[in-house]
């Protein structure tokens, strides 16, 4: 299957251009001074949304640029999006309850 | 370079009576070993002393409940020893059981490789196991844990003046092997099958470990982070599911279950594969469905962790919610069933081979098919507020639990003795022992679903007179499956030494670990295999041997 | 405990190569796999207390924006550039390692273990002023403003100490295995051939640097709701 894939002597690497770190660096810290800014300034609900916003674009970044998973297998892909998924599971379904105790069935 | 065939038994180690057990002597060449079939040794040793631990809470247990009164152990001491039954038999048995013993040695030869993908990680969770044992074993001795396996706050954190923070420590150690076990699983089916050796040529054994090994890498740290808080709260006095600071105690159980009923998944997904492949050998035909067979593990495993609030019914979460919950424990049957049907429709019309295996097999389907639709008269939340925490449910978990995966432990343990030992068990009286088995787990636990509808709760050391009879005979029933778990640990150790010895492939079975000798190499194969076949693919084998074939 | 009765040919037997694969290659791939497999165990570890937290937050809401002005941003904000650079390092020093580099190798996972450190202390720091604020949970929590709030505001507490707390074990222990791995690389041990070791602690020290930069905001940037 397309899995056994290997290459006889090295891994397979793909090596980034320096120029990929830097630029997924600053856009790292500038994430982080906006997303500060952000937090002094009422936007009312929306808030809450633009900090998960920014940290999540954040953590995909170094996911898929310092952790490389933009060069890996289609294998390591799923693992990464099944993980999250999992947790998603968890706090829906928790979440259900928590956000329908107070509703009154008629 | 010969490639080994289906038919080619000629292949293995003639030329050498050397393999893994005697390939090195000494004690330490054991304890340091990083040889999967060795670690699957201590591991055989390590869970069936804990089983035989587990089992002597539950015998203290039915002897106290022979009578309506408390009589026998004090109620404080009743509740450490259904904790302890629980702790014992969940975390140190069932849950490593067919992974640890029978997974780590069959699952790298079935693949065609030498050993497991991290060797010394599987030793770390061998010596995890026994660290979270020894935890255990000193909380018991110093006085044991009263809470109920499940923990639950805020008893388990601010009323209990037992050892909370020692057995939750155990759990969350033993976690971690689990979680490791899991990991080095999912890498070698990925990375290390043989050439040739295709997903839908696997058998469905393989199917089934890959799927329990996706549940203990994504449920087990939710386990390991809920225990964690408990201990964190048990420490320091105040915490997480504190009502006093605004905690929910139903929080906990959210968490605590997350984990817990995907447990139940890992502890029945490989009984059904062990199941599949047994029947497929002593049919001697391919399973029926095998596609089928083999997405529904996977089915199991995603739709064992929608269904977790069912444990919390009564525990007061929102209606809506619980309404969600039982619709999805209703699902998750489903390919449950599509196993039970694939095995049903593969026996029909077959020449069964009634050797031991099968014998405890045929007795996994019918008592798991009991256990599993009781399951569902629980999803059904009218009924479930009736019978919860009652010993309906406490039968209910126990067919599946033992009348299933227990069962099926003893036949993949009967199945593949021979390949692990190079020897025989004698097969009359493990006959005796699976009937004895049977019939006193039966008797065990069919009274308890009754003893559960006519209202008698779970967890109490006395009870109301009329429930007596019932009681007697589970009580009674105990005694014969006592002495049914008693038989094979006599006469499998005395195997080892006098039992007859067995060729690489007594039961004339197709796989990959039947091509090698009994017992393996130390590297499993002589040379890689190359694989060519399908999975249980016995009308090309018996057409190859002259044979006709079963319809 | 070598093999030698295997029929496989072995023509280039590499160091590091372990007996039971076929070759560097899926060596590579199976550690690289493991590691992320490991991953997927701690994001459901601190997702799940993580949830816990949210699910507070969403009934407690005023008490939690109270709990996160007692944090100091300054000191958070900081943390977080300084693992982000630390993050940084760690991806060259994979970098180099993989060009062949030991100069690079061992200078960059030096940065790493030095900003990582820093992170350390700063929260030393933290922990420190909390401390003497009160600002522990148990019979040490003697903080008494918004008394209306104050239990709640002691839970949040529970969870800043929790997760920092397993966070910063989490950075503990990567310091440790980063010095193993600077070890290795003294040794110059790692190439273009195999450099595995480095690849899966990079794996590692980022993913605990994604947990921060999910904590930062959670623990010291909730904006406050305004009552009427």
């Amino acid at each position: 299957m397309a899995d056994q894939q290997h290459l006889e002597h090295a891994p397979h690497s793909h090596v980034t251009p320096l120029y990929v770190y830097f630029t997924v660096f600053f856009a790292l810290a500038i994430g982080t001074l906006l997303t500060w800014y952000a937090s002094t300034i009422d936007l009312q609900e929306w808030n809450t949304p633009v900090a998960l916003i920014i940290a999540t674009i954040k953590a995909v970044l170094v996911i898929l640029f310092f952790m490389h998973v933009k060069y890996s297998t289609r294998l390591t892909w799923v693992v990464v999006v099944a993980s999250f998924l999992w947790l998603g599971v968890l706090f829906v379904l928790t979440f259900a309850d928590y956000l329908t105790r107070g509703w009154l069935m008629k | 370079m010969t490639t080994a065939t289906l038919h080619d038994v000629r292949l293995v180690g003639a030329s050498t009576n050397r393999n893994y057990i005697n390939d090195e002597y000494g004690a330490l060449s054991w304890l340091l070993t990083k040889d999967h079939k060795r670690i699957a040794i201590l591991y055989l040793i390590s869970v069936s002393i804990m089983f035989v631990l587990g089992g002597f809470f539950a015998m203290m247990m039915r002897i106290e409940l022979l009578t309506p009164d408390g009589d026998l152990l004090t109620s404080d001491t009743y509740n450490k020893f259904f904790t302890m039954h629980g702790v014992v038999m969940i975390f140190f048995f069932l849950i490593p059981a067919i992974p640890a013993v029978l997974g780590n040695f069959i699952l790298p030869i079935q693949l065609g490789a030498k050993d497991l993908a991290f060797p010394k990680i599987n030793l770390l969770s061998w010596y995890l196991y026994m660290a979270a044992a020894v935890v255990g074993l000193v909380v018991i001795i110093t006085g044991g844990v009263d809470t109920g396996w499940t923990f639950y706050t805020p008893f388990s954190t601010q009323y209990s003046n037992t050892h909370v923070f020692g057995t939750t420590l155990a759990g969350f150690i033993a976690g971690f092997s689990s979680i490791l076990t899991g990991l080095n699983f999912i890498v070698t089916i990925h990375r290390m099958r043989a050439p040739g050796l295709t997903w839908y040529r696997l058998p469905l054994f393989v199917w089934a470990m890959y799927a329990t090994s996706v549940v203990m890498l994504l449920a087990t740290p939710v386990l390991a982070i809920t225990l964690t808080m408990l201990m964190i709260e048990r420490a320091v006095g105040v915490g997480f599911f504190d009502p006093a600071l605004g905690g929910d105690p139903v929080l906990y159980q959210h968490m605590f279950w997350f984990y817990s009923h995907p447990a139940v998944y890992i502890m029945i997904l490989p009984a059904m594969g062990v199941a599949s492949d047994v029947v497929a050998a002593f049919t001697r035909k391919k399973i029926f469905g095998y596609r089928f067979v083999a997405f529904s593990s996977l089915a199991i495993a995603f739709l064992g962790f929608l269904v977790w609030a069912h444990h919390l019914f009564v525990a007061g979460i929102s209606v809506y919610s619980a309404m969600i919950f039982s619709f999805l424990s209703f699902f998750v049957a489903v390919p449950s069933a599509i196993k039970v049907f694939n095995w049903t429709a593969t026996l029909y019309r077959a020449s069964v081979s009634w050797q031991t295996p099968m014998l405890y097999i045929l007795g996994f389907i019918g008592l798991f098919t009991i256990g599993g639709v009781t399951g569902l008269f629980l999803a059904s939340i009218g009924l479930d507020i009736h019978v919860t925490d009652t010993y309906f449910v406490v039968a209910h978990f126990h067919y599946v639990m033992v009348g299933g995966t227990v069962m099926a432990y003893m036949a993949g343990l009967h199945y593949w003795w021979p390949k692990i030992t190079g020897r025989m068990y004698p097969e009359w009286w493990a006959r005796l022992a699976a009937l004895l088995v049977f019939v006193g787990f039966n008797l065990t636990f069919f009274p308890q679903f009754i003893l559960g509808y006519v209202g008698m709760p779970r967890r109490y050391h006395a009870y109301a007179p009329e429930f007596q009879v019932l009681n007697v005979l589970s009580t009674a029933g105990a005694s014969v499956l006592a002495v049914g778990y008693i038989l094979p640990i006599i006469y499998l150790v005395w195997s080892i030494w006098f039992g007859r010895k067995a060729g690489p492939n007594p039961w004339g079975a197709v796989g990959l670990e039947w091509t090698t000798s009994s017992p393996p190499p130390k590297e499993n194969f002589h040379e890689t295999p190359v694989v060519t076949w399908d999975a249980y693919d016995y009308p090309a084998m018996m057409k190859a041997m002259g044979e006709t074939q079963n319809v | 405990m070598s093999d030698l009765a295997l029929g496989n040919e072995h023509h280039h037997h590499h160091p590091f190569l372990q007996h039971h694969f076929e070759d560097l290659g899926q060596q590579h791939e199976a550690s690289t796999l493991g590691m992320w497999m490991f991953l997927c165990t701690e994001i459901l570890f601190f997702g799940g207390i993580l949830c816990a937290y949210w699910i507070y937050r969403v009934m407690y809401p005023e008490a939690w924006a109270v709990a996160a002005e007692l944090q100091n941003k300054l000191y958070g904000g900081l943390n977080t550039i300084v693992l982000i650079i630390s993050s940084l390092t760690m991806a060259l020093a994979v970098r180099a390692a993989q060009v062949g580099s030991r100069m690079w190798q061992l200078g960059m996972l030096f940065a790493t273990l030095i900003f990582g450190s820093v992170f350390l202390a700063v929260k030393g720091i933290e922990y420190s002023m909390h401390w003497h604020e009160g600002l522990f949970p148990g019979s040490h929590f003697t903080w008494h403003e918004h008394p209306a709030v104050a239990q709640k505001v002691q839970l949040f507490m529970c969870f800043y100490w929790g997760l920092t707390g397993l966070h910063a074990l989490h950075m503990i222990i990567g310091a440790g295995l980063l010095l193993w791995i600077i070890g290795r690389a003294w040794r110059n041990d790692f190439g273009p051939e195999y450099y595995a070791p480095v690849e899966i602690m990079g794996l590692y020290w980022h993913f605990v640097d994604i947990v921060w930069i999910f904590l930062f905001p959670f623990l010291y940037l909730i904006h406050g709701v305004h009552h009427g």
